[in-house]
């Protein structure tokens, strides 16, 4: 919610500190907002209101959809799938796709099984080796993509059979591994749940790093003499946040609380969502997304950009990968097949992310994956048939990218691209 | 972004910036460019006019590092340059506005201004530091510029063009070239970005400006270059000069032969060969 009030510092000083115009208050972020979304930037409005809204029919169908148990398995299965999904928004975000994230996914899964369970090799060698395997497909797509100029869509096709393949190479004549789940990787995230005094500090720790840090940058844009945002607005943000979280995390205690594997995906949420809006990377993120040929003029790597950009995302499908794996204790043939793609990829552009390059937010993984999984899950607990699940889905993700192109279309219409 | 450095440089003989001997550039057969001669002086407009396939492009793009030259040298502040690609021309000091602007539509004035080359605090984009530096840039440029944070899709094409030449000027270059900054615009706007490039030109830069606007032309350049076919077709102080004159040259109806032009520029600029 970044506003748009003038900020010009010919102003002098003495003067901004007093003008309340000059500082975001509470009206003008209203109004910012407002005007921004009747030209069509509309953010992660329609993905929240059709959240309330799937919720609500559920809950009207099913009393025990909105039930802490129902939502703590909730977050348990929106793990593996957001976490891919968070790649899947930094491709979508340079204009490209990555249609193999599926099987990138159950081939990190094939090989966490493989190397730990029966070849016994420790842990931690077992993640980093699924995890850079994930890492060498990305560069090979975008060694691929940047040398020979395929599209990202034709070369990740080959590779969603083509790992496909080699998951199946990997489980060898098994075809099906279980991991016990006595081991630490099952237990640590799937079967660890923080309690309820540790979510409160995390939170409390959150909140404060979150204040503090709008306090800092509202303090230095002040004595810079640039518009900063009120003590007012900085306040509603930070107990926004406070209460939205900390309602979500009592409602989870009341159950098993907050597994570690979602902890995990919010923490990924969180730190891409900061390197994507402060550092140099994701400002050229965007501006690759934006127009490749601006981007490239203003003396940006796009190469360099796109190939980081590929390797990212197949690090987060194997990182997917791994948390489905240790949540379904086993990795057979159909790790990562099925839906899991197509879900990841829903998540994404249903979260608010454009199809057309250079708009999103790591947040709408998360937003995304929780729309989609609700839709699953909830259908999952009416009995209600696989085929349904699918046509339902489906439609959801027709819907989300009919709003993304007329969103696109009232912002050409507004001159705000 | 000082301003006084370029006036103080400016109270003797202004600085040779500049100069191009002998380009030569071939497409295949073609001969875009033959035996061409440009010299830039700082605080100096310089533009550039011919017919369309005179070679102006071309030869702002061996300026701007796009297409090497194959034949003759490019001196910059007396010492032999080779712009192999767009990255050395910019470190040298040579910035280029192109005449479709190649600004991110989706990213605001500021991410604009200082795309590719953001300033960082601790890691980490320095937005304060960024956003205060544009508004004093564009407040230097009297620019009208609503908001530094609206996306650029939202402005007009002047202030688009009055966005794209404050970026030219973040690194700080000693030369801007403008490849048609008028095309397109309305009056107020061409208004504008004229009254643009003479605040450029009082900041001690050397302007090279692409037109076909021989109006536009003669209100802002202190001298005009004539390109025809190739060829340098004339070299004129706009003071002494008037718009038949130029479209003579364009059009060819008059041929400054190599010795006549030789005359003309030792009369016009005297020194102008001793840098090299």
């Amino acid at each position: 919610m970044s506003p748009t009030t003038h900020g010009d510092p010919s102003v002098p000083a003495a003067k901004v500190i007093h003008d309340d115009e000059l500082r975001y208050g509470f009206r003008s972020s209203v109004r910012s907002f407002a005007n921004r979304v009747r030209t069509g930037d509309v953010g992660s409005l329609p993905v929240v209101a059709g959240l309330i809204l799937i919720w609500t029919i559920f809950q009207i169908l099913n009393p025990n959809f909105l039930s802490s148990r129902n939502l703590v398995n909730l977050t348990l299965q929106s793990a593996a799938v957001g976490t891919i999904a968070i790649g899947i928004v930094l491709v979508l975000l340079i204009g490209e796709i990555d249609l193999s994230v599926g099987s990138v996914s159950g081939l990190s899964a094939a090989i966490l099984a493989v190397l730990f369970v029966q070849t016994g090799w420790p842990i931690a060698l077992v993640l980093v080796v699924a995890l850079v395997t994930g890492a060498m497909v990305g560069l090979v797509y975008g060694l691929l993509y940047t040398r020979f100029g395929v599209p990202s869509f034709v070369i990740t096709l080959a590779g969603l059979l083509g790992f496909l393949g080699l998951q199946l190479f990997v489980l060898g004549r098994l075809g099906s591994i279980n991991i016990p789940d006595n081991t630490w990787i099952v237990e640590f995230l799937t079967q660890t749940f923080l309690s309820p005094a540790v979510s409160y500090v995390v939170i409390a720790i959150v909140v404060v790093v979150y204040a503090w840090q709008l306090l800092a940058q509202a303090r230095r844009r002040t004595d810079a003499g640039l518009a900063a945002m009120s003590r007012n607005v900085i306040a509603m943000r930070v107990g926004g946040v406070a209460v939205v979280l900390g309602a979500a995390a009592f409602y989870l205690n009341l159950s098993r609380g907050v597994s570690m594997s979602f902890l995990i995906f919010l923490i990924l949420v969180t730190i891409m969502h900061f390197v994507l809006t402060r550092t140099r990377w994701g400002r050229a993120v965007y501006a690759v997304g934006g127009s490749v040929e601006a981007a490239r003029r203003a003396g940006i790597r796009v190469n360099r950009i796109y190939i980081s950009v590929f390797v990212l995302c197949s690090t987060f499908a194997a990182m997917g990968g791994i948390l489905a794996a240790a949540r379904l204790q086993a990795a057979n043939q159909s790790s990562g097949g099925g839906d899991v793609n197509l879900n990841a990829i829903a998540a994404a552009v249903i979260g608010g992310t454009s199809l057309f390059g250079g708009r999103g937010s790591a947040f709408s993984a998360l937003l995304g994956v929780l729309v989609v999984m609700s839709i699953s899950n909830g259908l999952a607990i009416l009995n209600l048939e696989a085929y349904v699940r699918y046509m339902i889905t489906g439609a959801v993700l027709i819907l989300a990218v009919i709003l993304d192109s007329l969103s696109r279309r009232s912002r050409a219409a507004a001159g705000r691209a | 972004m000082t301003l006084t450095a370029g006036r103080a440089e400016r109270t003797h003989a202004p600085e040779h910036i500049l100069s191009l001997r002998g380009i030569g550039k071939r497409f295949g057969a073609v001969r875009a460019l033959t035996n061409v001669d440009l010299d830039v002086y700082a605080g100096e407009v310089v533009a550039i006019v011919g017919d369309n396939g005179a070679g102006k492009s071309t030869l702002v793009k061996i300026l701007a590092g796009v297409h090497p030259h194959d034949a003759g040298t490019v001196l910059f502040y007396g010492e032999e340059q080779h712009l192999a690609n767009p990255t050395d021309s910019r470190d040298l000091g040579i910035a280029t506005v192109f005449q479709d602007l190649a600004l991110s539509d989706s990213l605001d004035v500021v991410s604009n201004l200082w795309l590719g080359r953001e300033l960082t605090r601790g890691g980490v984009l320095d937005e304060v530091e960024m956003e205060q530096r544009s508004w004093s840039l564009l407040r230097e440029l009297s620019a009208r510029v609503p908001s530094v944070r609206t996306p650029v899709a939202s402005l007009s094409g002047g202030q688009r063009q009055t966005v794209a030449i404050a970026r030219s000027l973040i690194g700080e270059p000693s030369v801007v070239i403008l490849d048609e900054p008028t095309a397109a615009l309305g009056i107020a706007q061409t208004a504008e970005v004229l009254n643009l490039i003479e605040r450029l030109r009082e900041r001690g830069l050397g302007v090279i400006l692409i037109s076909h606007n021989l109006a536009d032309v003669l209100a802002v350049a202190d001298r005009i270059v004539v390109l025809r076919l190739g060829r340098n077709n004339g070299d004129f102080r706009v003071a002494d000069v008037t718009s038949e004159q130029i479209i003579a040259a364009i059009t060819g109806a008059t041929d400054h032969g190599l010795a006549k032009r030789a005359a003309e520029k030792s009369a016009t600029q005297p020194g102008a060969e001793t840098d090299s």
